[in-house]
């Protein structure tokens, strides 16, 4: 043979690439894919936690719809999302405003507002359940301001609990949502600046009229992985309220948790699952469409 | 990095001094500029407060942690809790816990991802698209949401409580493939193609050719990946019930239930385990960045 194989035989390519894809495949299927079909297959089953149970057509999203403790759950996961998205949005800004003119004490702020971020989920609740401790918690000097000079049980007072959970939240991700508005501001050119520096714009109006806009798309995209993050709350939830008092914080994840480990309705269980999903694919869909304006990346 | 080509009035204008020169240099003080720095300040120092407050407990006893009024400065260091806390608790086998499934988590979503991302971007076979497809649409399926169906299987293959249950499910990372697709694609052609002439096969192209020129973006991934993985709170929490499985996230919320208002020793127990992430950021806080921002879509 003279001439030089400039491509392989197709079937060798083949067999290479089915190589190189089949390992994490396999996994996305098993892993991932099949159960992703069984929570829609169980949905439609009345099975217990382990096993099969049988085909109860729509019966468990009949139940659901007539449940008030599961439109409790959706609505409480709107009243987090409520509480976290628009306003770890505009304080990651505010901070990423804040580092971004700093020179030499760049370093060290920078790590204060993200180290937070970096901890376990459960080192954070920790630290903030001693913080905010009934008898002991150095914040109750600022919690009895709340509460007529009485100490306050924080997750205790269905008022408190779900409000704290959102806080405590944005001091944990919000070094997150920072970092990509730094990046974003350091995209803009210092030239818009300099020119409005020269028809004597203020600050304000430099802020307006420059930053916001030009940061648009950055923000759009805080704005879709927050809601997105957001709507699978549980962790925190979890660790420090359980879902209560008086189901004040139980959001959707931690309703499929109590339906399916605690209570072992693993059908029911799915079918939250499914609506979970439902919602999700939904927002995406709208939030794709309304913020496509500005969103191009 | 701002490279832009500067008018060379500019350059003229201002000739390069070093930050320290510059402090030096007598100027109009920037009042509105300092009362910034000031209350940028203030705000950093109560971010860090949390965290600094998880130090100070730790470090007293617990009889001082609980005595009025507050000392918010430390004159002694007591370090029993952390004593108690590493004889007293499965601590250190939570370490070897995380340590090892976050390796091997780590280990395998970068080279799963990287081979399957290298597939996708350089080689063209039958059922590409439909797997690239599947792997967009997986972004849509909160992992969160499989639980039940995927706690059910893994106890028919008896992996409640083991390491295989624990990271198998993990290694799921398509973004990991998106991003190592991205990062292949802007490769030059010739530089398969070359390789492939020369009678090089596709896993020596990689190893060989693709990874080293991606290094970068691999060690950053890797340390992101870790990191998540040390950090994941769900998925080990589902799938382990045994103490002596437990990862550190998992683990220490069960001695807080066990000890109550020993709250030193809670503490200790929180700097004990948000130490090796922050130590990492710490270290590697470029790669850090630089990984955060490519998996949210931005190159670093």
């Amino acid at each position: 043979m003279t001439t030089t194989p400039r491509k392989r035989r197709p079937w060798r390519t083949w067999r290479d690439a089915l190589l190189l894809i089949a390992p994490f495949t396999a996994l996305y299927i098993v892993f991932f894919l099949f159960p992703t079909a069984r929570v829609v297959q169980l949905s439609f089953f009345d099975a217990p936690l382990i096993g099969e149970g049988t085909y109860v057509g729509t019966a468990n999203f009949e139940r659901l719809f007539n449940d008030p403790m599961f439109w409790r759950s959706v609505r409480n996961t709107f009243y987090f999302v409520l509480l976290s998205v628009v306003p770890n949005t505009f304080v990651g800004l505010a901070l990423a405003l804040m580092v971004v003119r700093l020179k030499f004490l760049r370093p060290p702020v920078l790590a204060a507002f993200f180290l937070p971020y970096m901890l376990p989920v459960s080192v954070v609740t920790l630290i903030w359940q001693w913080m905010l401790d009934t008898n002991f918690g150095v914040l109750q000097p600022i919690l009895m301001l709340f509460n007529d000079g009485k100490a306050l049980s924080v997750f205790r007072d269905p008022q408190w609990a779900m409000p704290m959970v959102a806080l405590i939240t944005i001091w944990w991700t919000v070094g997150f949502n920072m970092l990509l508005f730094i990046a974003g501001l350091q995209g803009i050119s210092k030239e818009y600046y300099e020119a409005a520096a020269l028809d004597g714009a203020t600050s304000l109006q430099t802020f307006f009229r420059i930053t916001w806009p030009l940061l648009w798309p950055i923000t759009a995209l805080v704005l879709t992985f927050q809601l997105i993050a957001q709507l699978k709350i549980f962790d925190q939830v979890y660790i420090l309220t359980g879902g209560g008092p008086f189901n004040s914080t139980l959001v959707m994840l931690q309703y499929v948790y109590r339906a399916g480990f605690q209570q072992f309705r693993g059908g029911y269980a799915s079918a939250i699952s499914l609506s979970l999903f439902v919602i999700i694919l939904v927002i995406s869909v709208l939030q794709y469409r309304l913020l496509r304006t500005g969103a191009a990346r | 990095m701002s490279t832009s080509a500067k008018p060379p009035s500019a350059v003229l204008a201002k000739p390069p001094t070093s930050a320290f020169a510059r402090m030096l240099r007598p100027r109009r003080p920037n009042v509105p500029g300092l009362i910034g720095t000031l209350f940028t300040l203030f705000i950093a120092a109560i971010w860090a407060f949390p965290i600094y407050w998880a130090v100070v407990t730790s470090l007293k006893t617990e009889a001082q942690v609980l005595s009025k009024p507050t000392t918010f400065l430390l004159r002694t260091f007591d370090i029993n809790s952390y004593i108690q806390v590493l004889t007293q608790s499965q601590i250190l086998r939570w370490y070897f816990n995380s340590v090892f499934t976050a390796f091997l988590v780590t280990f395998f979503v970068v080279l799963l991802c990287m081979l399957c991302g290298y597939a996708i971007s350089q080689l063209s076979f039958p059922g590409k698209n439909i797997l690239y497809w599947a792997l967009l649409a997986g972004f849509m399926i909160p992992f969160q949401g499989l639980i039940v169906p995927l706690f059910v299987m893994l106890a028919d293959f008896g992996w409640v409580n083991s390491y295989q249950g624990i990271v198998l499910p993990q290694i799921i990372a398509p973004i990991t493939i998106i991003i190592y697709k991205q990062f292949f694609d802007a490769m030059p052609p010739e530089l398969r193609d070359s390789a492939v002439i020369d009678g090089a096969g596709e896993f020596r192209i990689l190893f060989n050719i693709f990874l080293p020129i991606n290094w970068g973006i691999t060690t950053a991934l890797a340390i992101v990946t870790f990191i998540g993985a040390w950090n994941n709170f769900f998925w080990p929490f589902i799938i382990t019930t045994q103490e002596q499985m437990m990862t550190i996230p998992v683990g220490i919320t069960q001695v807080s239930d066990a000890w109550g208002v020993q709250y030193a020793r809670t503490m200790a127990i929180a700097v004990l385990s948000g130490l090796p992430v922050a130590a990492a950021y710490l270290v590697f806080q470029k790669k850090v960045t630089e990984g955060i921002m490519v998996t949210a879509g931005l190159k670093g």
